[in-house]
């Protein structure tokens, strides 16, 4: 704990003194990045000597602050939670250095460190803080400070826009905490975590636990609140994107969870309502993003789908203790709790690997691309993992959590009565359907990217990243890969986390040692399926020694001179499967076709705004402004009628005193 | 490890090219024509391998690792798939997931190799393959799961295992909903009439075909090998479920099981010389009825 301490300390002193050396961006980018570097390698010994087995750790001071205390703790659960800030956090810092020296003199470089710092230091305080009114403190200031992230490019209006939508959602989201931890201290009497369900399961734990699906789904990015992801993390430099996609909206996984140890033991309900939430936002989540042209865009969509697979892992485990399984129970919590930490590598990753993309190219529209894969070989590599991973494939990290989730489901689906067994079959079948579809939207984003021909000049000058840019993709990258494979040696850790998850339930941490084994054999078969490719690889080229390897153009069927316009853009690639749901896409489509004997040009555009934001949000808010505006004749702007204002408020309230 | 349980995959390696050469001659019977011998396959595989290779110059080394990456990945999926009655070689809980798993690992990598080569007709195939596997992977797993629910196996051994007179007595009409769901996937994800022509000429009218236009050589070899296991690896699992032949001893079910999926080789010619293919525009109709078929099977089975 005194470790965790010095980091947030070193996290905030770096951050001063990267503003304090604005005026030198390359002092103030070493001393932002390096202290945050620095800081979050040493906060990783702490979290993980904590899920090691280690004792909860305790820190308390007072605060003069009403209903508030200094009040942290190290539990299994928040060092789970910490593991992905201090990891991603400390790689994108990295990572950062390059990113943003084209920025250098142009920007006040220092203050974007700042609060860099300020955000690492406000995720490791809201996993610690153990105070409702520390917590909520803590939440603003990440919120603030990823604002202010966001907001980085602010000369541009969408960046602007991005920034003002994101305030918007997440201030709602934080009113339906304010008013979570409000019925919460009422009943305990305190605000203090520790006295929250501590005589028994509180009254309207419903209700409780409503509020926290919505306040910190907010967050999270559950349908139909999501529509904050798919603006504000393209907006963000792409260091950040990582950071806000890899480990911020976890924090609302974190709240749910949290949450969930003070609401005593969960009726049914509570597992189907996340069952479907996972299932709503994993489905549409990635139907969005095929659909989308814009490549940091199609990955925060893609976000919105990871936060649904591990709902859906939360929504199996509370189904499974519901039901009085707690296999079923530990399988599911255990998966959607790996599942944070590997969305963390590969959302990390492929966010690092978008941005060197739009670094080298200076486009992220993906039917602009292409070929770059010769160009950038490191990076485009690193973008191959990510991409297999997130598509849920064997031997990498992925596919483990989505594992443990599909057993739980498939055990529920066994041994439940029918009501349960089918929402575990909607959830074992969600998570295919979710699976099959983000294989498409990667071979998709890789395809159009990385592989064919370049499509326009603007990949003529891309090369890799230096080592600042290269090495923590690098590193992510090997994550994937090593997770994926030592997954099972995890299931202590994993086990502790699901432990602290669900206070009082015995036994689950050995059932998730079950689970583990029969993990551990399917990353043997992977082992496998690494032996026989490098078998297959050595008879291959065994074979072809001594044969001709020639060199020619790609068949076309018979087309001689195939040129980059012919290929299949990202848009026809993912046509068939956005053409079959186009009843929930709502895509636009502006044709402007041929005409006459000589036509002259032709174009076709399509576009795919997000029908949450479109529907629902757009109308709502149109209608609140036009309440309001009602109200446009009490602000007339001169100063006479405020006066006047003033002077009859004063009238108003003596008369109210006199009488 | 129990020898016996390398059976099923003995038999696999050997004999998987073999179906192709009972589809291809079943279908030449029907058309009237005397048709190629059984052993054809393995000579264009022998024929391929002799060859040299030629490769565009747009492709890099990923579309070289496609063919290797797609047939280890479907080895690793066979050592999964057990034989009729007879256990596979690897069995854990769950292993219907990593199935599943690996052979959409072997079909990311076939989707990329083709669209390293820039080629529009690749990328048209790759595009419906897509589409058309993410519609299938539900079908396949809520079936698996009727599976399990009716025999209490959470292993593709032990359902195959638990799969006897007894089942079929107890829950036949949803193990008979389960197989034809089975079936519908199986001609999906192998390529076959109704949902794709694996003699089709015209290329905008390929699935799988198309995607690998640009291998040839000892690259189109593993190709072949590889769907050829696919094919086993699936027939297999029907054969499991439609075939209630439980000796309880490994070589008679084994046996059992070859002759199964060689039947059921028959019945893929015939399905393919009776029926013509559906347009691509019904081919999501025919998987979600699979699906749909599939979640009935759970739903019905008497649990």
């Amino acid at each position: 704990m005194t470790l965790l301490l010095v980091a947030l300390a070193i996290l905030g002193a770096s951050g001063v003194a990267a503003l304090a050396a604005g005026r030198r961006p390359r002092l103030a980018t070493a001393l932002g990045a390096g202290g945050t570097a620095l800081a979050c390698g040493l906060g990783l010994f702490p979290a993980a000597a904590a899920l090691a087995g280690g004792p909860p750790e305790h820190v308390r001071a007072a605060w003069d602050m009403p209903y508030g205390s200094l009040d942290l703790e190290l539990d299994a659960l928040s060092a789970f939670f910490l593991l992905p800030i201090f990891l991603l956090g400390g790689l994108a810092a990295v990572y950062g250095a390059g990113y943003l020296r084209p920025h250098a003199g142009r920007r006040n470089l220092g203050l974007s460190w700042l609060f860099y710092d300020a955000l690492v230091g406000s995720l490791v305080l809201v996993v610690l803080a153990r105070n409702g009114v520390l917590f909520l403190l803590a939440w603003e200031a990440m919120a603030l400070s990823s604002f202010f992230l966001v907001t980085f490019e602010d000369h541009r209006e969408e960046v602007r826009e991005a920034g003002w939508t994101y305030l918007v959602a997440t201030h709602l989201g934080t009113a339906f905490l304010l008013a979570l931890f409000l019925l919460l201290g009422r009943e305990a009497g305190s605000l203090d975590f520790r006295d929250f369900g501590a005589h028994g399961p509180p009254a309207h734990a419903g209700a409780l636990f409503l509020l926290a699906v919505v306040g910190f789904g907010a967050k999270a990015g559950f349908l139909p609140l999501h529509v904050w992801l798919p603006e504000a993390h393209p907006a963000a430099p792409s260091h950040v994107s990582a950071l806000l996609s890899g480990v911020m909206i976890k924090t609302g996984i974190y709240g749910l969870a949290r949450t969930l140890t003070w609401l005593g033991p969960p009726p049914a309900w509570w597992g189907w309502l996340l069952v479907g939430v996972g299932l709503s936002s994993g489905i549409l989540g990635v139907l969005f993003a095929l659909a989308q042209h814009d490549l940091k865009r199609l990955l925060a969509y893609h976000s919105v789908e990871n936060i649904g697979i591990i709902t859906l892992g939360l929504g199996v485990g509370v189904l499974g203790l519901a039901s009085g399984a707690p296999l079923v129970a530990a399988l599911g919590f255990a998966g959607g709790l790996l599942h944070v930490l590997n969305h963390a590598l590969f959302k990390g990753l492929l966010f690092l690997g978008a941005g060197a993309v739009l670094h080298a190219t200076g486009t992220r529209e993906m039917d602009r691309l292409g070929g770059l894969f010769r160009r950038m070989p490191r990076t485009g590599t690193s973008f191959l993992v990510g991409a297999a991973a997130i598509s849920g494939l064997p031997p990498l990290n992925g596919f483990a959590s989505e594992f443990l989730i599909f057993l739980g489901a498939l055990t529920g689906a066994l041994s439940l009565p029918l009501a349960g067994a089918t929402t575990c079959l909607a959830a074992l079948a969600g998570l295919a359907l979710i699976g099959g579809l983000a294989a498409a939207c990667f071979t998709k984003a890789f395809g159009a990217v990385f592989l064919g021909e370049p499509r326009t000049g603007e990949t003529a000058g891309a090369r890799d990243p230096g080592p600042a840019m290269g090495i923590p993709m690098a590193v992510l990258a090997a994550a994937c890969i090593v997770v994926g494979l030592l997954a099972p040696a995890g299931a202590g850790a994993i086990g502790s986390a699901v432990a602290a998850l669900v206070p009082g339930a015995h036994g689950l941490p050995e059932h998730v040692q079950t689970g583990c084994a029969a993990l551990s054999a399917a990353t043997a078969v992977g082992g496998v399926f690494l032996a026989a490719a490098a078998g297959v690889a050595l008879l291959r080229r065994a074979v072809l020694r001594g044969r001709p390897v020639a060199s020619s153009v790609t068949w076309d069927c018979g087309y001689a001179r195939p040129t980059a316009r012919m290929q299949y853009t990202s848009s026809s690639f993912a046509a068939p499967l956005v053409e079959m749901f186009r009843g929930l896409l709502r895509t636009r489509l502006r044709l402007e076709a041929t005409a006459g004997r000589f036509p002259g040009r032709a174009s076709l555009a399509t576009e795919t705004p997000d029908v949450c934001r479109e529907g629902l949000f757009a109308p709502a808010f149109r209608g609140v402004a036009r309440l309001l505006g009602s109200l446009r004749w009490l602000q007339q702007g001169s100063v006479h009628v405020y006066v006047l204002y003033i002077a009859a408020t004063l009238v108003a309230l003596l008369v109210w005193r006199l009488a | 490890m129990d020898p016996a349980r390398l059976l099923p995959l003995a038999f696999a390696l050997g004999l998987a090219p073999l179906l192709l050469g009972v589809v291809n001659r079943t279908k030449a019977i029907v058309a009237g024509r005397r048709g190629a011998p059984f052993t054809q396959p393995y000579r264009d595989i022998g024929k391929l391998l002799r060859k040299g290779a030629v490769y565009s110059g747009t492709t890099t080394w990923l579309f070289r690792a496609g063919p290797v990456g797609g047939l280890a990945a479907t080895l690793a999926a066979v050592t999964l798939t057990p034989l009729g009655g007879a256990p596979a070689t690897v069995s854990f809980p769950g292993d219907l997931v990593l199935f599943a798993g690996l052979l959409a690992l072997a079909r990311f990598l076939t989707v990329l190799a083709a669209l390293d080569t820039g080629s529009a007709f690749e990328g048209m195939g790759a595009s419906r393959e897509v589409q058309f596997s993410a519609l299938a992977e539900p079908a396949l797993l809520v079936a698996l799961a009727a599976l399990a629910r009716a025999t209490g196996g959470l292993s593709l051994t032990d359902i195959a295992g638990g799969l006897g007179a007894a089942a079929w007595a107890e829950s036949g009409p949803s193990l008979l909903l389960a197989a034809l769901a089975l079936g519908a996937v199986l001609l999906a994800e192998n390529a076959r009439i109704p949902v794709d022509d694996p003699n089709t000429h015209l290329e905008l009218t390929m699935v799988h075909e198309v995607m690998v236009l640009d291998h040839g050589g000892p690259d189109l070899a593993l190709v072949l090998y590889g769907s050829a296991l696919k094919l086993w690896a699936f027939g297999a699992l029907l054969v499991a479920a439609a075939l209630p032949v439980r000796t309880g001893s490994a070589l008679p079910d084994a046996a059992a099981g070859v002759g199964g999926l060689f039947a059921s080789a028959v019945l893929v010619g015939v399905v393919e010389s009776t029926m013509a293919r559906l347009r691509l525009v019904r081919v999501p109709q025919f998987l979600v009825g699979a699906g749909a078929l599939a979640a009935l099977a759970f739903v019905l089975v008497g649990k």
